[in-house]
């Protein structure tokens, strides 16, 4: 009887209410600082975002307001997280189906490359630019240009295929992630029912375990699109050109790229005043492109798990 | 032609109701398996006869269901398994280096403890197995799908939705589903892992009479914790204890007169 009458002795409670406090603080602080970035963006962005701006090639002085536009930029930017995309996708499923199906789940060979593809996570982005000039172009576009006796360097130049290459490698780990953990999340029993009505290994996951993880590889995929599409370090040697008069038509050609532009834009400006409101509406654009990259990912996504809901 | 694919074992025209009627057809010898360096079963020599219902029981852990997994060699998916002594199905050592383990699959059905119907539909859970050895005619899977599903007495409720999902039917539709797909190739044995231990009463009374009446056309090896359950439906029974296997025969006989001591204790429920 006593713990009952205890209830009406019952103290306030300071530690509960400044903990829940604190975390509705906290929520109002992100969204503030998460206003104030668009809100400005938008704010300063939205008047000067045309039609001819977003549908112009520029002449070789886009600093100028009134003729400039951000078409190629949009393109290039675009091309290269879809060529990222068709890249990391494959080798980022296939490596993360061999982790979790495949490879003896405590041996020493799967922790290491566990082990490398969280470190490939914490590698700064530069480095992975680093890496594409040093790898992607120097070496293999090299000797690709050797192997087919060009006359001068076609493939051994910074082009859109090794950006995007270099983007996939960088991505690798999200992909690898993301899709590990929803094959793990399929239950042990489906594949045991598979197996044991005579399929194989490979028609197991293909027939029964990759239907079932795909939403989560999209979620991967979404991940990576969104990392990807604001990076400009990791394409800074290996593809992004400061100015070209034509839109890239070939793999090898280098491409203009919407945050490398914004780069170009803050720092290279001979009249700093007169270029802030187009520098303003190319972030709005840049912004607005990745929502719109993930937007179409999510969609998608939503399709597959509309689909495999009617079935399960 | 999904029958030239499945060679049917010799098979003796013999009332296949009368017990212990079929000649044996998995004869286990001296088979001692080992997780890493626990040995879960000990020399455990067993023979199963054709067409007969074989219940293994005896208490959590006793190696029953490892022992099941044996026979269609689902162990092998567990790493650091290890196993001695031999089991044979049809005369042909099923452990031998040149066993085709997925053609060994095909032959020897199994059954979860756990429904596991596919996130696919009703047909394609039934026509599953034949599409992976390449049936396509439309035909022939139709008709495989309602043979199935009929031999799995569960035609009745769900030939106007096959093509609705699998999960969105009751526990023990999804475990008659379950064998309605196992039984679609056609194999000659069925494994049963306690197939009935999740499943309310009537879905476990509809379970055992589909058993019975299965035993017709299969070979049916059953894992299962439910004494009566294994009075009801076994024709033969198997006790086993720690890994060993203490005694098998006639079902009646180990559950009126056990010779050995531990099998009365567990068949009276003294342990276990």
């Amino acid at each position: 009887m006593t713990e009952i009458q205890n209830f009406k002795t019952r103290k306030f409670d300071f530690a509960s209410f400044f903990f829940s406090g604190l975390t509705g603080f906290s929520t109002l602080l992100i969204l503030a600082i998460l206003a104030v970035i668009l809100g400005n963006i938008i704010i300063n962005g939205w008047p000067n975002l045309t039609w001819h701006f977003v549908s112009t090639i520029p002449k070789k002085d886009f600093f100028d307001p009134a003729t400039t536009g951000v078409l190629p930029m949009i393109i290039g930017t675009t091309i290269r997280v879809f060529m990222m995309t068709i890249f990391v996708l494959p080798i980022g499923v296939i490596t993360a189906i061999y982790l979790t199906e495949y490879a003896p789940s405590g041996s020493w060979l799967t922790r290491i490359i566990r082990a490398a593809v969280n470190n490939l996570a914490g590698v700064p982005s530069i480095v992975f630019g680093l890496f594409g000039l040093g790898f992607f172009i120097n070496f293999i576009g090299r000797n690709m240009d050797q192997l087919m006796h060009n006359p001068g360097p076609v493939w051994g130049q910074p082009a859109v295929l090794w950006a995007s290459l270099t983007l996939a490698v960088m991505t690798m780990p999200v992909v690898i992630v993301a899709t590990e953990e929803s094959l793990k999340a399929i239950p042990m029993g489906l594949r045991e029912a598979s197996l044991a009505i005579g399929a194989t290994k490979l028609e197991t996951i293909i027939r029964i375990v990759l239907p079932q993880a795909l939403p989560g590889i999209m979620t991967g995929g979404i991940l990576a699109v969104s990392r990807a599409a604001g990076e400009v370090a990791p394409i800074l040697f290996t593809g992004v050109a400061y100015y070209m008069a034509s839109l890239p038509g070939k793999l090898s050609d280098q491409f203009m790229d919407l945050g490398y532009h914004v780069f170009v834009l803050s720092t290279q400006s001979p009249d700093i005043e007169k270029t802030r409101p187009i520098l303003y509406a190319t972030v709005l654009v840049l912004l607005l492109l990745t929502f719109a990259l993930n937007f179409v990912a999510v969609l998608i996504r939503a399709r597959v798990r509309k689909k495999l809901r009617a079935l399960g | 032609m999904a029958e030239t694919v499945l060679p049917k074992l010799e098979v003796t025209p013999q009332n296949p109701l009368v017990v212990g009627a079929g000649a044996s057809l998995i004869e286990i010898s001296n088979l001692s398996l080992f997780y890493g360096k626990s040995r879960a079963l000990k020399d455990v020599s067993l023979k199963i006869r054709e067409r007969v219902v074989t219940a293994f029981i005896g208490p959590s852990g006793c190696g029953k269901s490892t022992l099941l997994r044996c026979l269609n060699r689902m162990n092998d998916l567990i790493d650091g398994v290890r196993i001695e002594g031999s089991a044979k199905i049809g005369g042909h050592d099923i452990y031998a280096p040149d066993v085709d383990v997925i053609e060994l699959r095909k032959r020897v059905g199994m059954v979860f403890q756990k429904s596991n119907p596919f996130p696919k539909s009703i047909y394609d859970n039934v026509a599953y197995g034949l599409k992976l050895q390449g049936v396509t005619s439309k035909g022939e899977l139709d008709t495989a799908v309602e043979q199935s599903l009929i031999g799995a007495a569960l035609w009745d409720e769900v030939k106007d939705r096959l093509q609705s999902s699998a999960l969105g039917l009751s526990g023990g539709q999804q475990q008659r589903l379950c064998i309605a797909r196992a039984i679609a190739v056609k194999p000659e044995i069925i494994l049963m892992d306690e197939p009935a231990s999740a499943l309310d009463p009537i879905a476990t009374s509809r379970v055992e009479d589909l058993i019975l009446e299965l035993r017709k056309d299969f070979t049916i090896v059953i894992v299962t914790h439910n004494m009566q359950q294994a009075t009801r439906i076994s024709d033969e029974t198997a006790f086993f204890y720690m890994g060993e296997l203490i005694e098998s025969g006639p079902t009646q006989k180990i559950f009126t007169m056990p010779k050995q001591k531990r099998t009365e204790d567990y068949v009276t429920g003294r342990f276990g």
